[in-house]
């Protein structure tokens, strides 16, 4: 079995709302893939459907070599998920829902459940109506990779951590990797795609509009650069420089990987007063490289 | 912008000290003492209080209102001649447990019997009603985080506490107002009238007290609610006992009450007014104390600390059903407890119930044709066993509506993420709808069997006949449970109205239906019309046997469509 994620034009509308139009996604085992998308793009439907949680409407989905809704139990046995949002039992401590969840899924290692308790640095006697956002997150992170599970879904996993705990997940999910288990990862933070992921899938309005190697789509993961220099100075007609706009001594540009250099040396030599590089937020890229597409899809419609 | 200087109290910052600070640096731009910016935006959030609770909190108010207003009416059709309001009154007094459940009386007026038949119960609702008001505007929504948000306006520290308890107590001043005028409708005495309401009222205001405290004391609304129901609970059977102990006992418990100061303000009979005094002080003191408490505490916390609970999870949470029992078994506990009193009490007043209603010529003459003293005493047993399947089909109901609630609060997600499949997943709370609704009916069978037969001198055999008449409404109870299932598979977003308004029709017809004559066929639709009236009816096995068949054909309905439909 080569791909333990197989969606081919798949459609799913909540009443008048479409929100998924025709989506493709293949996750290949072994690999970690980004599924990226801006906020209300189908991500979670996505997962939901794939959960057996949601009926499609058309189209196919394959999961495990399965039907999603129809062998939905026998699937989730193979399968950790980890909810967007996660809400826990208020009455319950997070180490009863941990063991809980674990044995609904058929039994987990008490001995690996300790030491990622340790890792994340959870108090698993407290009340889950005393958790933090980010500690309600955990638990669920926890019961996950303490599962002996094939695949996980991880939904937004990162989006309550803090930056500690952030770096402990992406550990985490590269010993994961390593152990051979398969990891789709929704996510709408390009950085940690870009840190964890083999291929991405990139979602917006129901539909994939870009998937690959992240070396495929490095044209997604220019720098943005933001300058305020000493002396005016030309970038006209460099490779690798895209979308300048220069006003004075003022330089707004975005840069490919291999440009960088040669750019941060022209800026350099001119004098920098203050300098912003950084790459694109999603949302960016997304205005960018996909609005004309839409005004071309409205005008049709 | 003051707005900024205000910005909420930090969710785990140092006592108090830092939210008042800053409280205070916004009042100086505004000029007032520090004390009124903490009831900033109070007003905004009372109206907010009053727009969520725009249909419960009139219905709760029309409800208590009519409940005494009708009273009096009833009694008036009754018992229309003073001998016989009398005979009712020294009966009603002379019973201990009458006394138990319903206080002491003074006087036989109309106004004095329909002050001891549903005063102090009126101020029982009111109690409920406060309570259920102040909790879910205060700690409810603390609990939930929406505070947190609502904080973080221009809001003060106060404010929240301040509306949900002006919200609670519009609700019993209104409850005191309609009735003040409702009841010289219905030709009782003025002053009579506006003692009675006044206490019912006053009752309102003393819990509401009662409950601003509780909802300072625990993190959590649920916990919050058990204390000043617990408190409420605490306060009948006090004032119980001391009401059912004769001169030499301890009748001066019932002072301790806040319940029995409705009656001890003596409405109909010479009214004490000053007694009005006391639930007030108490809602003085109450809202005080939750004021200062309020003051000392962080957002979020509670005053009593929260326990650690288990590392890891113990045998008994090892599957869905393990998960059900648990979401449900703390609710479960409080209903048995509660139907342990109401049913030992009303049992124990089946002993002297022949003669009550026969002070009552009419109802007399009814209830001779259809077989004397014994049957008297039988119906009546039979009617609370009625009550006692209706009530059992509410919490059965409530049971498995705990299936919706899970789904919309995303927590059903996870479970069912997992091995557990749908139906499994369903069928879990519905076995905790059977068997928590098996026994309840059992506890209220026992309790009233054990209370009536040891009055009677027949406690074993009592015991025996009521078990059986209570697991009678089994089946009917269980019907309704179904008729939840049927709506949460079929139609999710109107399985709450449609499961409480299938119990609601019910009630109905259980309550009115032969008063109204309605034709048969109608009666029919109620699965309580078909369970067997016991003690003193005849049992067979056919009509328990369908109201089975027909709970077991909708639940498989139900869970057919649960298959087939989208989670969420």
């Amino acid at each position: 079995m080569a791909n333990v994620i197989e969606i081919r034009s798949l459609h799913k509308s909540f009443g008048r709302t479409r929100a998924l139009d025709g989506l493709d996604l293949t996750v290949r085992t072994g690999e970690v893939h980004a599924f990226l998308g801006p906020n209300g793009a189908g991500k979670t439907t996505t997962i939901r459907i794939l959960l057996g949680l949601l009926k499609k409407d058309t189209g196919e989905a394959s999961l495990l070599g399965g039907d999603p809704w129809h062998d939905a139990v026998s699937l989730h046995r193979r399968l950790a998920y980890v909810p967007g949002d996660v809400t826990l039992w208020p009455g319950l401590t997070g180490g009863e829902i941990i063991d809980l969840l674990g044995r609904l899924r058929g039994g987990l290692d008490p001995k690996r459940t300790q030491a990622l308790i340790e890792r994340f640095a959870l108090d698993p006697a407290k009340k889950a109506r005393a958790y933090s956002r980010g500690n309600r997150q955990k638990v669920a992170l926890i019961a996950a990779l303490a599962s002996d599970a094939e695949l996980l879904l991880l939904d937004e996993p990162t989006s309550g951590l803090d930056p500690l705990m952030e770096a402990t997940f992406r550990e985490c999910i590269t010993d994961e990797r390593q152990a051979g288990r398969t990891v789709l990862l929704s996510s709408h933070i390009l950085a940690e795609a870009e840190a964890l992921s083999d291929r991405v899938t990139i979602i917006r309005d129901g539909r994939a509009v870009e998937t690959g190697t992240l070396a495929q789509m490095r044209h997604l993961t220019r720098n943005l650069i933001d300058a305020e220099l000493a002396a005016p100075v030309s970038l006209d007609g460099l490779a690798g420089v895209h979308d300048l706009a220069v006003t004075g001594t003022h330089l707004r540009c975005e840069v490919d990987h291999d440009a960088l250099t040669e750019v941060l040396a022209r800026l350099t030599a001119a004098g920098v007063r203050s300098l912003v590089c950084r790459p694109p937020t999603l949302e960016e890229l997304f205005l960018r490289h996909y609005s004309a597409e839409r005004v071309v899809a409205g005008a049709q419609g | 912008m003051t707005a900024g200087a205000s910005i909420g109290p930090p969710r785990t910052g140092g006592p108090g000290t830092g939210g008042s600070g800053t409280g205070q640096s916004g009042t100086g731009a505004s000029g007032t003492g520090a004390s009124w910016a903490g009831l900033a935006g109070t007003g905004e959030l009372a109206r907010l209080a009053f727009r969520r609770d725009r249909i419960a909190l009139p219905a709760g108010v029309y409800v208590i209102t009519a409940l005494v207003a009708g009273t009096a009416y009833t009694f008036r059709k009754l018992y229309p001649t003073a001998a016989g309001r009398a005979a009712l009154a020294a009966t009603g007094g002379a019973n201990p447990a009458l006394r138990f459940l319903y206080g002491r009386i003074d006087g036989s007026s109309l106004g004095s019997l329909t002050a001891w038949r549903y005063g102090m119960w009126a101020g029982i609702f009111a109690a409920l009603m406060a309570v259920f008001i102040v909790i879910r505007h205060t700690r409810t929504d603390e609990e939930a985080g929406r505070l947190e948000l609502v904080g973080s306006a221009a809001v003060g520290r106060q404010a929240a506490l301040t509306a949900g308890i002006a919200t609670a107590a519009a609700a019993s001043v209104a409850v005191s107002v309609l009735l003040t005028i409702a009841l010289p409708l219905v030709h009782l005495p003025a002053a009579g009238s506006a003692a009675l309401a006044l206490g019912i009222g006053c009752c309102g205001l003393a819990f509401t007290g009662i409950a601003a405290v509780a909802a300072q004391l625990t993190s959590s609304a649920r916990a919050a609610r058990g204390i000043a129901l617990g408190v409420l609970g605490v306060a009948f059977i006090v004032r119980g006992v001391g009401d059912s102990a004769g001169a030499a006992g301890p009748s001066w418990l019932s002072w301790a009450s806040p319940l029995s100061w409705i009656q001890a303000a003596r409405p109909f009979a010479g009214e004490r007014w000053w007694v009005l005094a006391l639930p007030l002080a108490a809602f003085a003191a109450g809202t005080g104390l939750a004021f200062a408490l309020a003051g000392r505490r962080d957002l979020g916390a509670g005053l009593l600390p929260d326990r650690p609970g288990r590392a890891t999870a113990s045998g008994l949470l090892r599957g869905p059903f393990g998960l059900a029992w648990r979401l449900q078994r703390g609710a479960l506990l409080g209903w048995a407890v509660g139907y342990a009193f109401t049913f030992a009490a009303s049992g124990a007043a089946a002993k002297g119930v022949g003669q009550l209603l026969g002070t009552s010529g009419a109802l007399e003459r009814a209830i001779t044709r259809i077989g004397g003293q014994a049957a008297i005493t039988n119906a009546y047993l039979a009617a609370i066993m009625t009550l006692a399947g209706l009530v059992a089909a509410a919490y059965a109901v409530s049971v498995i509506l705990r299936l919706r609630t899970e789904e919309t609060g995303d927590q059903a997600e996870p479970v069912l993420a997992t091995a557990t499949g749908r139906v499994r997943w369903a069928l879990s709370h519905i076995a905790v709808a059977v068997i928590g609704t098996a026994l309840l009916l059992a506890v209220a069978g026992v309790a009233a069997g054990l209370a009536y037969g040891l009055r009677a001198g027949s406690a074993g055999s009592q015991v025996a006949t009521m078990l059986g008449a209570a697991l009678g409404q089994l089946p009917s109870a269980l019907v309704l449970a179904a008729v939840a299932v049927l709506f949460f598979g079929f139609w999710p977003e109107a399985s709450v109205a449609g499961a409480w308004g299938a119990v609601g029709l019910v009630v109905l017809l259980a309550l009115f239906g032969q008063v109204l004559q309605l034709s048969h066929w109608v009666l029919d639709v109620s699965p309580f019309t078909h369970a067997p009236r016991l003690p003193g009816g005849t049992v067979s096995a056919a009509p328990l046997l369908w109201l089975g068949l027909v709970a077991v054909a909708l639940t498989a309905a139900g869970l057919a469509g649960l298959r087939r439909r989208d989670i969420g």
